[in-house]
């Protein structure tokens, strides 16, 4: 039974990574074909950087998953906070259901509905609406909402309520018992909310597919175009490169977060 | 109770403004492009034409089955298996299972088309073994496989977590009292795991229904689903009263099938793991 249970795992493993294993491998082979791996070579990755489109999609790319996480984490967190405090039930499953709805629905709806209303947007006189950064940036704050309010809304309900109402009491004003006393307890949320919607921005392509123009390309848009019509070796190149960084990124966050835990763990046994 | 101070009031109103705005304003277009036609009339006509994508509908629906049907079955054993294993090797395996969900769908996609396609890796190998090639990419099966491999980890992690938490005393007991080992699985695992199971479901349909990219690489371009019509209908066809109403009619069809899969599951499982 262990055996087995041994092969069966390894069997849809190797089934999960094979393909990426192959992309990855024939990534730098120079021949650009299946038929022989002639030599190692570097040589797709130079044509990919050659390509001056595929680095500013990489901009675009992190420029629209920095600002559109950051907006969605203050609007979130802010509504986070105020969600928390409501006391009309049927106000509040309102507005988590509302706030929900991007997370439930496919992504195409998603998209096809920002489209349309950009759409209409741009029939009314003196609004210029058009595809491009600014739709974008709407779209993926929108989609990147519900995550952050999911991340943060737990913890006001963990937190003691006394401990806002002391601050208060004890002459702090509103705004500052939300700085140094919630904040700092809610910021575990908040930091996750953020890297979420951060990676969520990255990866998306389906949403950003309706909203997007020719001007504003991020790297999702770029690799659909690319491999629209040709198999293209450079782009194996592209997409190893992305996996190499996933890997190292997922090996930091886990490597940093145990480490943090252990040094906890020896705080504690030295007090 | 004390009284709210003004921030407490007005921190949710930006958040407000902007669903409103944002969320619920894009699906009352969607609602209104589908009732009117090109002029902005009111019309019944996109809803009653669409008997005509029909069987695009049919078939969507039964690829999107049937690779939740096979997730489930290859996920579950999986989950199961790795629940069982050492800590540090639970961990370890989780990481490689939850590295593909962060690479992107259209680079598994592609990779998939890297080693699968007529002149991929498979067929490169078959033909040098002169062996007879193999057309896989522009069949059913490919775009079902596709579906299968793109959101298997899906329908592995909800499963694994809702099982990882189980008493492990419960199958003890449930082998003590002379229960079988597969019996056990399928008398105390599985019930005990439903709520796992129902968001893995969830999790593998409604992207597998809407999907695009996958048909589009993988299929060759013949089987249509209701992802590539919708698509076309916006982007190329620059319809977008009939895509609008492919969309809601597609909205409602998945609201439907979650909710009466909430229904047959109790109400604690529902985990949303990304």
């Amino acid at each position: 039974m262990k055996v087995l249970s041994r092969i069966y795992m390894f069997l849809i493993f190797g089934m999960l990574y094979a393909p990426i294993i192959v992309l990855v491998l024939f990534s730098f082979n120079r021949s650009g074909s299946f038929n022989n791996y002639s030599e190692f070579s570097l040589y797709w990755y130079r044509e990919l950087f050659r390509d001056s489109t595929a680095l500013d999609a990489l901009k675009n790319s992190l420029i629209l998953a920095v600002l559109s996480s950051v907006i969605a984490t203050l609007i979130g967190t802010l509504a986070a906070y105020g969600i928390s405090r409501m006391r009309n039930k049927y106000v509040k499953t309102a507005i988590t259901s509302v706030t929900n709805i991007p997370m439930m629905n496919p992504d195409i709806v998603t998209g096809v509905s920002m489209m349309l209303l950009f759409a209409a947007a741009a029939a009314i006189p003196f609004l210029t609406v058009e595809m491009g950064f600014w739709t974008m940036l709407i779209a993926h704050t929108t989609f990147n909402l519900p995550y952050v309010v999911l991340s943060v809304l737990p913890k006001f309900k963990q937190m003691d309520k006394h401990l806002t109402e002391a601050a208060l009491d004890l002459g702090c004003t509103p705004a500052k018992t939300f700085l140094k006393v919630e904040l700092p307890f809610i910021m575990p949320g908040v930091v996750s909310g953020l890297m979420l919607g951060f990676t969520l921005s990255l990866d998306d392509f389906v949403i950003s597919h309706f909203v997007s123009s020719s001007d504003f390309k991020t790297l999702p848009l770029y690799v659909y175009n690319q491999t629209a019509h040709e198999v293209k070796f450079s782009m194996y190149a592209l997409c190893a490169l992305m996996v190499f960084a996933i890997l190292l990124l997922m090996i930091l966050v886990n490597f940093v977060g145990s480490g943090d835990n252990k040094t906890k763990k020896k705080k504690k046994k030295t007090t | 109770m004390r009284k709210k101070t003004f921030l407490e009031k007005a921190a949710a109103v930006p958040h407000i403004v902007w669903i409103i705005m944002f969320i619920a304003a894009p699906l009352l277009f969607v609602i209104y492009f589908a009732f009117t036609d090109a002029n902005g009339g009111f019309t019944f006509s996109n809803i009653l034409n669409l008997s005509n994508y029909g069987e695009i509908f049919l078939r969507s629906v039964l690829f999107a089955l049937i690779a939740t049907v096979v997730c489930l079955l290859l996920g579950y054993p999986l989950a199961f298996c790795m629940s069982r294993l050492k800590p540090s090797t639970q961990k370890v395996l989780i990481l490689l299972l939850m590295l593909p969900m962060w690479i992107s769908l259209l680079i598994r996609t592609y990779s998939l088309l890297a080693l699968l396609d007529n002149g991929g890796l498979l067929n490169s190998l078959l033909i040098k073994l002169n062996l007879p090639a193999v057309k896989i990419v522009g069949t059913r099966g490919a775009v079902i496989l596709g579906m299968v491999y793109d959101f298997l980890p899906y329908m592995v992690l909800p499963i694994y977590t809702t099982l990882s938490k189980l008493d492990i005393r419960y199958f003890e007991a449930a082998e003590d009292l002379g229960c079988s080992r597969i019996a056990t699985i399928f008398k105390v695992a599985l019930p005990l795991s439903k709520g796992g199971i129902i968001s893995g479901i969830t999790m593998v349909f409604v992207p597998s229904i809407s999907t695009f990219y996958i048909s589009q690489k993988l299929g060759g371009g013949i089987f249509d689903l209701i992802g590539d019509t919708i698509e076309r209908q916006f982007l190329l066809n620059n319809n977008k009263n009939v895509g609008a109403a492919i969309s809601l009619v597609m909205m409602i069809l998945i609201l439907i099938s979650v909710a009466v899969m909430n229904r047959f599951g109790d109400d604690d499982g529902g985990e949303i793991i990304v």
